[in-house]
């Protein structure tokens, strides 16, 4: 099975050249709990930005995931004190996730909003409920199995880490095979071609919204366990964080091309930034104006791509 | 002589829509186009307003020959065009509409609404109009709309008017009142240059006929001297039978049967008809005449308010294109590129696109099995591409219109519904879509053919349908038909009123 690099070797060159600079200007960065950090630190990015990738491909966007983030976090957090067993919060994160992606999709599909504006009245709706229900307050005393799940730190992040690893492979290997996702790219290119081939858009549509909502619960899990405290405003800015992973990873955001493996490269790149500046003994003030630089190369080396007519398909 | 156009010459993609048509139209006269769809009639108003640039000959206005590459200079030079639907600001006034065309140089200049609502007003009052300058266009209703058009035209100052068939969507008052404004303009020294399907009105108004067919100027006669009989034979044209071979097919039994099929929406009434196996059924008539209409309602793309269709004698709900495809329908739309394939992706994946669900075990895409299919099709239809992999977009029209059809025969529908299949591809591709048509119909599948091309609907047709303003007006068996009956009930709105039934 091919990898199908294509459309993220502007990502893949830049992620390269990085580590390679990296190896020889800080090699320090390549120790083992620097790796271990980043790659634990990324783990929410990555899952959202998969879910992401598949809502922009298909021709929409979700900038809600941020407040689905935050809204997941607290009710893992809630039933977990309530002494629901933890082999039960992956459960309840997806369903609390599946029911706001639900939410999102039936207004997208059924409703025929544009899913920009669906998903920017419930991110307000959404974070500020919770805002009205939590009083701002964190939760705070649960019980000592939530943080790292009860395992201890070094075997709770390899189980984090491992699942979000798993659950990336098990998405990209079905991304390339599923007949479904054809229909997501299909829908993407053209939404009524694809109507007049057959296909049930508005079931896709919301499927994947589901997808997307279900990918940020278990995601918000994987975060809320890191600590022993869950605040009620994680997941600021996630959603900017999983669009510009997946732009940068060669996914245009008009939809019908793109894929994971540039989207995992992406959230690397992207994530690596801050983590490397400080170990260049560069001010970390600089991380944010650089990621925006890389979005705006990305977006060039895309337009460019364009006007020379190369199109080449991923699907 | 106030317009002349000489041998003008236009090429698309190596098709030629106009080879060498030269036309002339004086002051103070209505100059009729006519010509079956596809004739050139667009393609040379683009090349009379600056839309299009042609290939070869040249244009003279009073005599000068003239250069000009866009409409907004064609319309400074003094000419204008009326379309169909009328091209408005429909959030802006109708003063504001006006001004617009002419205020093209004035972009940086503080607005004189005065002025601008005076200017209206007075080339409003000139051409009867009654509506207020300051009224919304999108509050004007469509005969209202193509008054605002004349009096932008005017205040254009224009001396060359060209109106493509201005009346298609208005009723017989509107129709009065358009052309004794035409005459106006005509008694003004205007040069009119009108195009329309509808016979009896340019025998009303037009001094002089043009009759394009194919691309090429058939002849030009004063009206007085021609009749009806005469403009549609000069239209068809003779040379109809020979072109393509007709496969002598047995029909089998029905396999699509409509039974007084009523769509409110798109103003369908009435349809019945059946089409058996093997069979193809040639539905003409003119363009809005709700041909595509049926196509659509058939394949769940429009709500039927009433009547039922019947596949192989079961009774079908359709609800959605994908009630449409389980049922056994396929339907190649008549807009290729927007609809009928995927641009962006691979000729592989479009050819398999409806039928995912038979190419997968458990929701997972079997590779080897759809490579197979792709394969199987593409080299069964002559594909000239590289391989399977090859972006759809780069290829030519005529082998993205088998990537079309290719899409629907691995389905092995039951019926097959074809829009206007052979649309802007060249003679080759064309020729090679007609067999593969015959041959789909030799395998038993029951095909309804849409198409303006009069000779393609005769040639291919076991039978025709005609279709004028959302009826079946008329019924032919292959051995009975002969165009001018088809174009004359196609084009004849009275005598579809009497007709109703097939």
């Amino acid at each position: 099975m091919k990898l199908q690099l294509r459309p993220a070797w502007p990502a893949l060159i830049a992620l390269g050249t990085l580590y390679i600079y990296l190896a020889f200007a800080a090699p320090k960065f390549y120790r083992a709990d620097n790796l271990r950090d980043l790659a634990l630190a990324n783990v929410a990015v990555l899952l959202v930005s998969t879910g992401m990738t598949l809502v922009i491909v298909l021709g929409e966007i979700d900038i809600s995931v941020g407040a689905t983030f935050a809204v997941c976090s607290i009710i893992c957090g809630t039933f977990a004190k309530l002494g629901v067993p933890a082999i039960l919060w992956p459960l309840v994160a997806l369903a609390a996730g599946s029911i706001l992606g639900a939410t999102n999709g039936a207004l997208v599909s059924f409703v025929k909003a544009p899913s920009i504006v669906v998903t920017l009245a419930t991110m307000v709706t959404w974070r500020e409920t919770l805002r009205w229900i939590t009083n701002g307050a964190w939760i705070e005393g649960l019980p000592n199995t939530f943080q790292w799940f009860g395992l201890g730190q070094r075997r709770g992040e390899a189980v984090i880490v491992a699942s979000a690893a798993l659950l990336f492979g098990i998405l990209w290997w079905t991304s390339r095979n599923l007949s479904a996702v054809r229909a997501i790219y299909a829908t993407g290119s053209d939404a009524e071609a694809a109507r007049l081939a057959g296909i049930p858009t508005k079931q896709l549509v919301l499927s994947v919204f589901v997808v997307m909502g279900a990918l940020t619960g278990i995601a918000a899990l994987l975060n809320a366990v890191r600590f022993s405290d869950v605040p009620a405003n994680s997941g600021i800015n996630l959603e900017l964080k999983a669009i510009a992973a997946v732009v940068v990873g060669g996914t245009p955001i008009t939809g019908g091309r793109g894929n994971l493996v540039g989207t995992l490269l992406g959230v690397m790149l992207l994530g690596s930034i801050g983590p490397a500046l400080i170990f260049l003994g560069v001010s970390p003030y600089w991380e944010k104006a650089i990621q925006g630089g890389i979005i705006l190369a990305g977006v060039l080396v895309d337009a460019i791509s364009r006007w020379r007519g190369r199109r080449v398909e991923f699907a | 002589m106030l317009l002349e156009a000489n041998g003008i010459q236009k090429s698309y993609d190596g098709v030629k829509a106009l080879s060498s048509v030269s036309l002339d139209l004086r002051a103070g006269e209505v100059h009729a186009l006519v010509g079956e769809n596809g004739a050139g009639k667009s393609t040379l108003i683009k090349v009379l307003t600056g839309a299009v640039q042609p290939d070869g000959g040249g244009i003279r206005l009073h005599g000068q020959p003239i250069e000009h590459n866009n409409p907004a200079k064609a319309r400074e030079l003094g000419i204008s065009a009326i379309y169909q639907q009328p091209a408005l600001f429909p959030d802006l006034s109708v003063a504001e509409n006006i001004a617009i065309a002419n205020d093209r140089n004035k972009l940086w200049q503080i607005v004189d609404w005065q002025t601008r609502t005076a200017v209206a007003t007075g080339w409003l009052q000139q051409i009867g109009a009654r509506f207020s300058p300051d009224a919304l266009v999108s509050s004007l209703s469509m005969p209202e709309q193509q008054l605002v058009e004349i009096a932008k035209a005017l205040a254009a100052n224009a001396s060359v008017l060209i109106m493509d068939e201005p009346t298609s969507s208005l009723g017989q008052q509107d129709t009065r009142e358009l052309l004794r404004i035409v005459r106006e303009l005509r008694a003004r020294g205007t040069g009119i240059l009108y195009i329309s399907h509808r016979l009896e009105e340019l025998f009303e108004i037009a001094d002089r006929v043009t009759v394009l067919r194919d691309g090429t100027n058939v002849g030009t006669r004063e009206m007085a001297e021609v009749t009806s009989r005469d403009l549609i034979r000069m239209m068809v044209g003779r040379e109809l039978e020979t072109l393509y071979p007709k496969l002598e097919i047995k029909a089998g039994e029905v396999a699509l049967e409509l039974r007084s099929i009523y769509c409110k929406r798109s103003n369908l009434r009435n349809v019945n008809l059946s089409i058996r196996r093997g069979e193809i059924v040639g539905l003409a008539g003119l363009v809005g005449s709700g041909r595509t209409q049926l196509a659509e309602a058939l394949f769940g793309l429009a709500t039927i308010s009433q009547g039922s269709i019947y596949i192989d004698g079961i009774p079908v709900e359709i609800r959605s294109p994908r009630d449409a495809v389980r049922a056994g329908l396929a339907y190649v739309p008549e807009d290729r590129r927007r609809h009928g394939v995927i641009l962006e992706m691979a000729i592989r994946s479009n050819v398999t696109l409806a039928s995912l669900d038979k190419l997968s075990k458990n929701g997972m895409l079997q590779k080897r099995a759809e490579r197979d299919v792709a394969q199987e099709f593409t080299e069964r239809l002559h594909f000239k591409a590289p391989s399977i992999e090859t972006i759809t977009k780069n290829l030519s029209g005529g082998n993205q219109q088998k990537v079309a059809l290719a899409r629907w025969l691995v389905t092995k529908p039951k019926v097959l519904i074809l829009d206007e299949p052979t649309q802007g591809i060249d003679i080759h591709a064309k020729s090679e879509i007609y067999h593969l048509i015959g041959a789909l119909a030799e395998r038993g599948m029951a095909i309804l053919l849409i198409s303006s091309e009069m000779s393609e609907i005769l040639a291919l047709s076991d039978r025709i349908a005609v279709m004028s303003k959302g009826e079946l007006v008329g019924m032919f068996d292959r051995k009975d038909a002969s165009p001018d009956e088809i174009l004359r009930l196609a084009l004849n709105q009275n005598e579809s009123q009497f007709r109703g039934q097939n």
